[in-house]
């Protein structure tokens, strides 16, 4: 916005802005908590019973730990990555369809602000999915973190990078079916084959190094180290391919905004 | 001061419709301005435009002076719109909508409920605060449409069909609303249907047809360009034939009605001289329709191959 930055109040008028479409989309996911909230506790207390409970002891260790051990750092990211983006996408592509995102959009609230304020939402509802995942989870099993910086961090980040893809997704889509496509044929088969339910040092050498190019499985695998103190990949690396992808979707997001891309006729 | 200035607007639909041809206009401040036109004229384009829904082909666009491409914030701190159609969050309640514009126009929380407070009251919608917004009525929803346009106090106000679908009562009280805040300073620019509406409030007023501004003027001077009136009137008994009255068109409507043109050359009281030398006692008498709307009729009429969709941009060979 050139010009603007340097007018009396801009910046307060972005605050306020930004505080007021943050708290929007927080309270919103937190009215609808059946809708948001109760379904991954769900979902997520099956996985620990039946992956966990009833076929986790059959299949033994799994890289030094027991099967539930294991795969609890992966379900909560599962439900970091679902929540975060399914929150941005639903609440952007609904703002959309309802077409109160012009209330935002004739505003004077820079784009920025705009994305940071709907990413609040995504990361907000992600890791809150996430902490009730964990507390789930300690019913089943006894995890101590080994390394919480990494844990906090690496929860953050993905939940930041999904809840961008989520914007993104919501920008483009003209339709519901359009919302639903990526999370169904995309995310979901990306996290299960992200090493959520295995170590990839079980799988043959094919499979193992087209494993490597799914960006999910380093998420998972920066979480587990956070939580376990074991990764199948450098945690440097994991770090560095997350923050690559933010990067290319801030950019992108912004760009979309800025060309009003799905929003302006 | 201007409040709004268009320069050469042009724009051109990605599907080739070319809905704005070169248009300017100047809206001086403090003016109640209306914006008229037939479906599909351009009325919404240059609406969405000024407040950036549309992108703009080229030309410019300034709001106090803010051009809406160098100096968007500014442009965009002044300006209030109403849109159409409704578009609010129907999941929220009649007070987060207002509060959170006021929000997003950087307006403090204590601020914003005060203002909440008073244009809901002045508006009449202060006890349906706490209602979610789809079970309120389409007056309501009208209204609550206007309180957030105005919630960041804003300069100049853009109305674009603000009274479509609401009863005559709702309409008038939205009438009496508009006039004060114009009288307190806000610049009001309406686009509607009504022409009753447009002839009570604006003082001027701009008539757009295919992308095109073809005419404008003050109400007064545009109505003078009427050549001639059609008035009802309600006669005293049966009338067995339809009285000469000389240069006079009279067209019967029904026994006891007649329908007489007026052109601006001759006088009412020409008219009922010669209605009295007939013995024909005139009950009540009416405009057959709105002055600027009988006006607006004859301005817009072309050949019928004329009537069609906003032109296509030709596409060379």
């Amino acid at each position: 916005m050139r010009g603007s930055a340097v007018y009396p109040g801009y910046a307060r008028q972005t605050l306020i802005a930004l505080r007021t479409i943050a708290w929007k989309e927080t309270h919103r996911y937190l009215r609808i908590w059946l809708q948001t909230l109760l379904p991954p506790a769900i979902t997520m207390t099956l996985y620990f019973v039946i992956f966990g409970n009833l076929i986790g002891p059959r299949i033994g260790p799994m890289a030094g730990h027991t099967y539930i051990e294991f795969i609890v750092p992966g379900v909560i990211m599962m439900s970091v990555i679902t929540n975060a983006y399914m929150n941005v996408v639903s609440s952007f592509f609904g703002a959309k369809f309802q077409r109160h995102i012009e209330e935002i959009l004739v505003s004077p609230t820079p784009n920025y602000t705009i994305l940071v304020g709907y990413l609040a939402g995504g990361v907000g509802r992600g890791l809150l999915t996430g902490l009730i995942v964990i507390l789930i989870s300690m019913a089943f099993t006894h995890i101590q973190i080994q390394h919480p910086f990494i844990t906090i961090s690496v929860a953050f980040l993905t939940a930041l990078l999904f809840s961008l893809g989520g914007f993104i997704n919501g920008i483009f889509a003209r339709k519901f079916d359009d919302i639903a496509i990526v999370p169904t044929f995309i995310l979901t088969p990306l996290t299960y084959l992200g090493g959520v339910f295995y170590s990839i040092e079980l799988l043959p050498g094919v499979w193992r190094e087209l494993s490597l190019a799914n960006p999910i499985l380093y998420m998972v695998n920066a979480f587990r180290y956070g939580l376990l103190g074991e990764s199948d990949i450098p945690i440097q690396t994991a770090y560095s391919i997350i923050i690559v992808f933010i990067i290319i979707s801030v950019c992108l997001s912004l760009y979309l905004l800025h060309r009003g891309v799905g929003l302006r006729t | 001061m201007q409040a709004l200035f268009l320069s050469r607007l042009n724009k051109i639909y990605a599907s080739g419709v070319h809905a704005l041809r070169d248009v300017d206009l100047v809206v001086d401040e403090g003016e109640f301005f209306g914006l008229l036109g037939p479906n599909g004229a351009g009325k919404s384009t240059i609406i969405g435009i000024i407040s950036s829904l549309v992108r703009k082909t080229r030309g410019r666009v300034e709001v106090f002076g803010y051009s809406i491409d160098r100096e968007p914030w500014q442009a965009k701190s002044l300006l209030g719109l109403v849109p159409q159609e409704f578009n609010f969050n129907s999941f929220e309640t009649v007070s987060q909508i207002i509060l959170n514009q006021a929000g997003f126009y950087g307006i403090n929380r204590r601020t914003a409920h005060q203002r909440a407070e008073q244009y809901l009251t002045e508006l009449g919608l202060w006890s349906r605060r706490n209602s979610v917004s789809r079970t309120l009525s389409g007056g309501m929803k009208r209204r609550l449409m206007i309180a957030r346009a105005l919630v960041h106090q804003p300069r100049l106000l853009i109305l674009d069909e603000p009274t479509a679908g609401v009863d005559i009562e709702v309409r008038r009280s939205m009438w009496d609303f508009l006039r004060r805040i114009n009288a307190e300073g806000t610049t009001i620019i309406l686009s509607t249907h009504y022409l009753e509406e447009a002839e009570s409030l604006c003082r001027n007023i701009a008539i757009i047809d295919q992308g095109q501004i073809i005419e404008n003027t003050d109400v007064r001077s545009l109505l003078r360009k009427l050549t001639a009136q059609s008035f009802l009137l309600d006669i005293d008994g049966r009338l067995a034939d339809v009285p000469e009255l000389g240069d006079f068109h009279v067209v019967p409507v029904d026994e006891s009605c007649l329908e007489v043109e007026v052109r601006s050359d001759q006088s009412l009281n020409e008219l009922f001289a010669r209605l009295a030398e007939r013995n024909v006692q005139v009950v009540s008498m009416k405009n057959k329709s709105n002055r600027l709307e009988e006006l607006f009729i004859r301005m817009l009429e072309r050949p019928p191959e004329a009537h069609r969709e906003p032109t296509q941009v030709e596409k060379t060979a």
